[in-house]
């Protein structure tokens, strides 16, 4: 059984660590991100052949979005560091054993996921579980219904609009927050998403669900026209 | 198709999942249903100003403390 514990607030030393501190406001450069993914299998096949620059080189390139994947999973600072350094050392012992079938990155972020649930589960055990079955689709219907009106995340500076993220995303329950995380933030597929948790995929695709929903509902308050902004 | 229906399919219509006759149906409730075409979208710039999120730089302790690791892991690696 999988389990974790994501009472962020409670863990560690005490610290209040906000699970999305390092999350930026809208990266208007995301085309840089298409181009680096283009060259990352001759960076990789060198590092395969022992370019040790190679492999730093892709160490550079994912520590920040990685980082930010451990402390989303661990919210606790110390265990994400652990579980960032650990993986990127994993994923260098076992780089001969990447066959290229998927994209360095998701076999990274798989190798990630899993160090920092470990940390997690260590900490916090049956705190809660990962496997446990969702309520029934009735209470899905959404309830607030208000136009936001055209690029309302610009209505706000840019602190103010991360502060807002990390915010309703951290009061998502850990069991949705995952996948919304793997899925909608480090953009697994749905597969991946449910080998990385233990799930099943038909599990991702229901937690996914509920996930984006009530993300939508949190940010009503926010983004509703006329609303508290 | 009930609105509930539509819910309950919309993240399979957001990532393409659907198959052609029922994305079909759902385009056309939503022509309908001022609520759920509502709903649709909303959810859809949810996603998208969550996944156009960059991570801030690496904090530069934590970035020494990785790539002194790194290091000594390729040395060991390389003799």
């Amino acid at each position: 059984m999988l389990c974790a514990n994501f009472k962020v607030e409670t863990i560690g030393e005490g610290r209040k660590l906000s699970p999305l501190i390092f999350l930026s406001t809208p990266n208007p450069h995301r085309l840089a991100s298409k181009v680096a993914r283009e060259d990352e299998h001759l960076l990789v096949a060198a590092a395969k052949s022992g370019d040790v620059a190679a492999f730093e080189e892709l160490v550079s390139r994912y520590e920040r979005k990685i980082f930010r994947l451990t402390m989303n999973i661990t919210g606790n600072r110390e265990d994400a560091e652990d579980a960032m350094q650990d993986a990127f050392l994993k994923s260098f012992s076992h780089l001969k054993d990447f066959q290229g079938d998927s994209r360095f990155y998701t076999w990274l972020v798989r190798i990630a996921a899993n160090e920092a649930l470990m940390r997690l589960r260590k900490r916090r055990p049956n705190q809660f579980s990962l496997d446990e079955p969702i309520a029934s689709d009735e209470d899905l219907m959404p309830r607030e219904l208000q136009d936001w009106g055209p690029g309302p995340e610009q209505r706000f500076a840019q602190t103010e609009m991360r502060e807002i993220l990390s915010g309703v995303i951290e009061q998502l329950e850990p069991e949705y927050r995952m996948v919304f995380v793997l899925r909608d933030i480090e953009e697994l597929s749905t597969e991946d998403a449910a080998s990385a948790l233990g799930l099943s995929v038909p599990a991702v695709k229901s937690r996914l669900l509920r996930a984006r929903l009530k993300l939508r509902e949190k940010l009503n308050r926010y983004f509703q026209q006329g609303g508290a902004n | 198709m009930n609105c509930q229906a539509v819910i309950h399919e919309l993240s399979n219509f957001i990532d393409g999942e659907l198959d052609g006759a029922m994305k079909l149906e759902l385009e056309r409730h939503f022509k309908d249903c001022e609520d759920c075409r509502l709903v649709v979208d909303q959810t859809k710039k949810t996603i998208e100003i969550f996944c156009d999120c960059e991570p801030v730089e690496l904090p530069s302790d934590v970035r020494v403390r990785l790539h002194d690791a790194l290091r000594r892991k390729l040395k060991e690696a390389t003799h």
